[in-house]
């Protein structure tokens, strides 16, 4: 017998982003994940000194690790998470929370100054794998492999891609907060008259690159009624890994429906659907991998998801917004910080901080990390009222 | 390493993958196969990743397969390798799959389905790749 889920009792009462931009040339990555600390500690009304538990990530590289930043903050935590910082980060410590490791969880990223040989694809797009680098491979062909095989099985088209490339840029247009805020509108033939990268993958198909930080703060339930913002509850969450990320042959018919199986245990765990959802903060580092995912989460049945983002369902106005604040084509791509970014979405949603892409009555968020070439998903489903 | 003296990036085999590269460089393309269950693997692992069992011995491949997927690559991983370039994962007779490259057509030409024969490459003393051509090209 399992006692009422522990990670309902855990709710959001910050989340912050420092200013993003393409090049932040006066910053260092430690400069802006403290920038975020200070800025999301502030937004929660909570002391640094307050903090018991912490996960953070510098850069791409974990040089500096959350113990330090620990020190930084006066040495008082007694947790300190290893998950990546973004959604397993956050389960990670909700579950901490809710076994009464600690209280109060800053998780934190930022990423500077990683990308200057532009004559090569940015840094942590190369993963040096035996089996992968020596044919040239690289993430946008790795997630072109996967996007042409379903393509050839159920007939996507690359206006279906360019349908989602498209919306996800004019979110980004919309949102003063963007690094490419102001640079659109874009129509469909837009992206597909932007340069090929990695076919079907022109350039406006993928993610661009940037630099910012990015901070979430989660407490107790009982905690948060203190605090000045409303909270943001988590409803549930799962993770699910198939194999190491960029070393196997992506192959559609095994790696396909990766996120299938976290999708489940968070919707079950939330005791929510797919319908439920209001807003869909899915990670998008290239346009086909949103399609497999409503597929994937089974917002659609397998081989629809083309047809399902047509016709302005995942627009602002639509039944099923997508990547609302512009994603990582258009909003930020901070490295590993965009992942922490999806949750921050979500939970600006719920708290109605948007501005002008700022969805009605948003009382459930859906946010995720990982892709299929990736072989990892995870998934977060956020509320403006309890679960429990 | 800079673009003027820009080299493809090599594979570095280990202990588990060496035998791998041995049979490249001799022309022979091998893969491991589980002797209690027969299920083929690649990459090189330490057991089956189907019954988990230690037996994996190296076995020849017949070296051809069909073309699984591919994308014709126009924006090069970095600047060593000539644009375009048509990287694909090649599902083999024997029912396992590998990345890699298909040479000796027009990229164009590259299909699903397409069938395929390793051919090899040497690229280095150490490192001889395997690449794909159209079975019926030569
Ligand atoms: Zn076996």
């Amino acid at each position: 017998m399992v006692a009422a889920n522990p990670m309902h009792g855990v709710a959001i009462v910050s989340a912050y982003n420092t200013p993003q931009a393409r090049v932040l040339p006066e910053k260092s990555s430690l400069d802006v994940t403290v920038d975020a600390i200070r800025g999301a500690l502030a937004d929660a009304g909570i002391e640094p000194s307050a903090v018991d538990g912490i996960n953070g990530n510098v850069g791409m590289g974990l040089q500096i690790t959350a113990a330090h930043l620990n020190y930084l903050l006066g040495g008082n935590p007694a947790w300190i998470g290893t998950q990546r910082p973004g959604v397993p980060a956050l389960l990670e410590a909700a579950a901490a929370i809710g076994a009464g490791l600690c209280e109060t969880v800053v998780l934190a990223a930022g990423q500077t100054g990683r990308y200057a040989e532009r004559e090569k694809t940015a840094p942590w797009t190369r993963p040096s794998n035996e089996f992968v680098e020596c044919w040239g491979l690289y993430t946008a062909a790795e997630f072109a492999l996967i996007a042409r095989r379903h393509m050839h099985e159920y007939g996507t088209t690359p206006e279906q891609l360019a349908e989602v490339a498209a919306t996800i840029r004019n979110h980004g247009h919309r949102n003063p907060q963007a690094v490419y805020s102001g640079r659109g509108p874009f129509t469909r033939s837009d992206i597909l008259g932007s340069r090929m990268v990695a076919d079907p993958y022109h350039l406006l198909d993928c993610a661009m690159t940037s630099e910012g930080g990015a901070a979430v703060v989660l407490t107790t339930v009982e905690r948060a009624q203190e605090l000045p913002g409303p909270p943001v509850y988590i409803l549930g969450g799962a993770m699910e890994r198939m194999g190491p990320s960029y070393v196997m042959a992506p192959v559609w018919g095994k790696y396909g429906y990766v996120g299938r199986r976290s999708a489940r245990k968070a919707f079950a765990m939330a005791g929510l659907t797919p319908r439920d959802v209001d807003v869909c903060e899915f990670y998008d580092p290239f346009s086909f991998e949103l399609i497999r995912q409503f597929e994937a989460f089974e917002f659609c049945g397998e081989g629809e998801g083309g047809p399902f983002v047509m016709d302005g369902r995942i627009h602002l106005d639509g039944q099923f917004p997508l990547c609302t604040n512009g994603g990582t084509m258009s909003f930020a791509h901070p490295g590993v910080a965009q992942m922490l970014q999806k949750v921050i979405a979500g939970t600006d949603q719920i708290r109605g901080r948007m501005g002008p892409v700022q969805v009605p009555d948003v009382e459930v968020a859906m946010c995720t990390n990982g892709g299929a070439a990736a072989l990892f998903m995870e998934v977060l489903l956020l509320g403006r009222e309890s679960a429990a | 390493m800079t673009s003027s003296g820009a080299t493809v990036p090599l594979p570095r085999p280990s202990a588990l993958s060496q035998p791998f590269w041995d049979a490249c460089k001799r022309g022979e393309l091998m893969v491991q196969r589980c002797d209690d269950c027969r299920t083929y693997v690649f990459i090189p692992q330490v057991a089956c990743t189907r019954c988990f069992s230690p037996k994996l011995v190296w076995v020849p491949s017949s070296g051809r397969g069909t073309v699984y997927s591919f994308t014709i690559v126009h924006r090069p991983q970095q600047p060593a390798f000539p644009v375009p370039y048509v990287v694909a994962i090649v599902e083999m007779e024997e029912g396992w799959y590998t990345l890699t490259n298909i040479v000796g057509c027009d990229p164009e030409a590259v299909r699903i389905g397409l069938p395929v024969a390793v051919e090899f490459r040497e690229m280095s003393d150490t490192i001889t790749l395997p690449l794909f051509h159209p079975a019926d090209a030569r």
